[in-house]
């Protein structure tokens, strides 16, 4: 810890603080983000707490916290900020290192399960398909977390959305995947650090 | 009018129904949609939540598709593609940023394309036309405008509207002659993109919007996003099983202007909905 006490001494900036510490000065902790978020209510720690840890270096706090999960990025945060600081990009940077490094909160992996599903389809197809998404999700989730019910959930929307021609049985593929696959493999490297065989995607 | 258009992967995927209602709407206001050729995903929520840098350059590459093939101007109806194309068009503004971006996607990138949310056309053909242009006034509708997040927020990147008390959609139903409520929950999210990974917290975001909605006076609810369609719309029998919420339809903007502009119902894929109106369409 610094003379102060508060601040601490790092001499490497992390990849949170390289990413969005500019920002995290400007937070005077008045709770607005807080007040609007629709899922505060609900969070392990809300957004407020999230930007204090990281103001005083309590980093990994924030990284192991559900509440980055739970955010659905509706940007409210952000929009309502005295002090305009993007709080909905750094839930963004908090998530992003929080995959690179692997310090998922666990009861969230469902959600890490879609992204990545989600990811690995677009990487191969260029668009999404959705049945080939929800199949590879619930296999992915099945394997995270060993939960039967969620894996037979709206197996009933299925028939529903077919009679609604809403349901695409053929994926609608890009013509140029290939460099789809490479736009890819050259974002390996992000600002959280090397993604290095996470499943695959990203 | 000819536009560029992106339709996003929703567009084409379970919220065709969404496509179809714009291009029989725009069809009908002479408004041509060039779809860019090869598109791709923009990346959506995965993407901006695993990595940044694939968050940039999967909406980077449609915004050089759209150069290259000389849209200058493109419809992204899907607010979400549309505010990551908005947010990667203000991020090229930076010559470094721009210059990786462009040897990412494999394509020369200048930033030239303005990216139009679905209001925005309405806008660009002008709400007088639009009244002039109304053959069946919907007299017995009370719609409740629900803008979500993405239409409006962040407001230093998408700058459209008011991000606490839009009136946009309002101002175009007013011209058909549709009569609209005010209402809480215009800006509230509807829980987007976790329909699948976090199904709790998508039926209690919806159950509040329908129950204010509904408290207020309207008998149904106007999108003009796919994802809030998906949650409001078809989630909507499951946010009624476990909070015994009212049933209300569901419309997306282009639904109700095409009403007013005379076309039928299955022309624009109402009939595609789950939830159907109580009056006689």
């Amino acid at each position: 810890m610094g003379a102060s006490g508060l601040l601490p001494t790092v001499s490497v900036p992390s990849p949170i603080q390289s990413a969005v510490g500019s920002q995290l000065a400007s937070c005077y902790q008045c709770g607005k983000c807080t007040a609007g978020c629709p899922r505060s209510e609900r969070m392990d720690a809300p957004s407020t707490r999230l930007i204090r840890w990281l103001q005083i270096g309590e980093e990994a706090r924030a990284l192991a916290a559900q509440a980055i999960w739970d955010c659905v990025s509706c940007q409210t945060c952000s929009a309502r900020c005295p002090q305009s600081v993007d709080c909905a990009a750094i839930m963004d940077a908090l998530r992003q290192v929080a995959f690179t490094h692997d310090t998922v909160a666990p009861a969230k992996r469902r959600v890490i399960a879609f992204q990545q599903a989600f990811l690995d389809n677009i990487r191969r197809n260029g668009r999404l398909n959705e049945l080939e998404l929800t199949a590879s999700f619930k296999l992915r989730a099945f394997a995270a977390d060993r939960a039967l019910r969620p894996l037979f959930a709206d197996a009933s929307l299925a028939p529903q959305l077919r009679k609604r021609g809403k349901l695409h049985l053929k994926a609608e593929r890009v013509r140029d995947r290939a460099v789809v696959a490479r736009i890819f493999d050259k974002c390996k490297e992000d600002r959280g650090g090397k993604i290095e065989n996470r499943g695959g995607a990203a | 009018m000819n536009i560029g258009y992106y339709p996003g992967c929703a567009l084409h995927g379970s919220s065709n129904d969404y496509e179809q209602s714009l291009r029989a709407c725009l069809g009908r206001l002479d408004v041509d949609l060039t779809e860019i050729k090869d598109w791709i995903c923009c990346g959506a929520t995965a993407a901006h939540s695993l990595n940044h840098k694939l968050s940039q350059a999967l909406p980077a590459r449609n915004l050089a598709l759209a150069e290259q093939q000389s849209l200058n101007e493109l419809l992204a109806p899907c607010p979400l593609c549309s505010m990551q194309l908005l947010k990667v068009t203000a991020d090229i503004k930076d010559p470094e940023t721009c210059a990786a971006l462009s040897s990412i996607v494999e394509l020369p990138l200048e930033g030239r394309t303005r990216v139009l949310n679905l209001i925005e056309i309405f806008q660009k053909v002008g709400l007088d036309t639009l009244a002039s242009a109304v053959t069946n006034k919907q007299e017995h509708i009370q719609a409740a405008c629900y803008y979500g997040c993405l239409l409006t927020r962040p407001p230093q990147v998408v700058t459209f509207d008011d991000p606490e008390q839009p009136h946009s959609m309002e101002a175009v139903l007013k011209a058909l002659g549709v009569k609209t409520i005010d209402w809480n929950f215009k800006t509230e999210c509807c829980g987007a993109g976790m329909t699948m990974a976090d199904e709790d917290t998508v039926l209690e975001l919806c159950h509040r919007i329908l129950e204010n909605a509904q408290a207020h006076g309207a008998n149904c609810l106007v999108v003009a996003c796919p994802m809030c369609h998906v949650n409001l719309d078809m989630k909507q029998a499951a946010v009624f099983r476990r909070y015994g919420t009212a049933a209300m339809p569901v419309y997306y903007l282009s639904d109700l202007a095409g009403l007013a502009l005379g076309l039928a119902p299955d022309e624009l894929g109402i009939n595609r909905h789950f939830m159907e109106a109580a009056w006689p369409a």
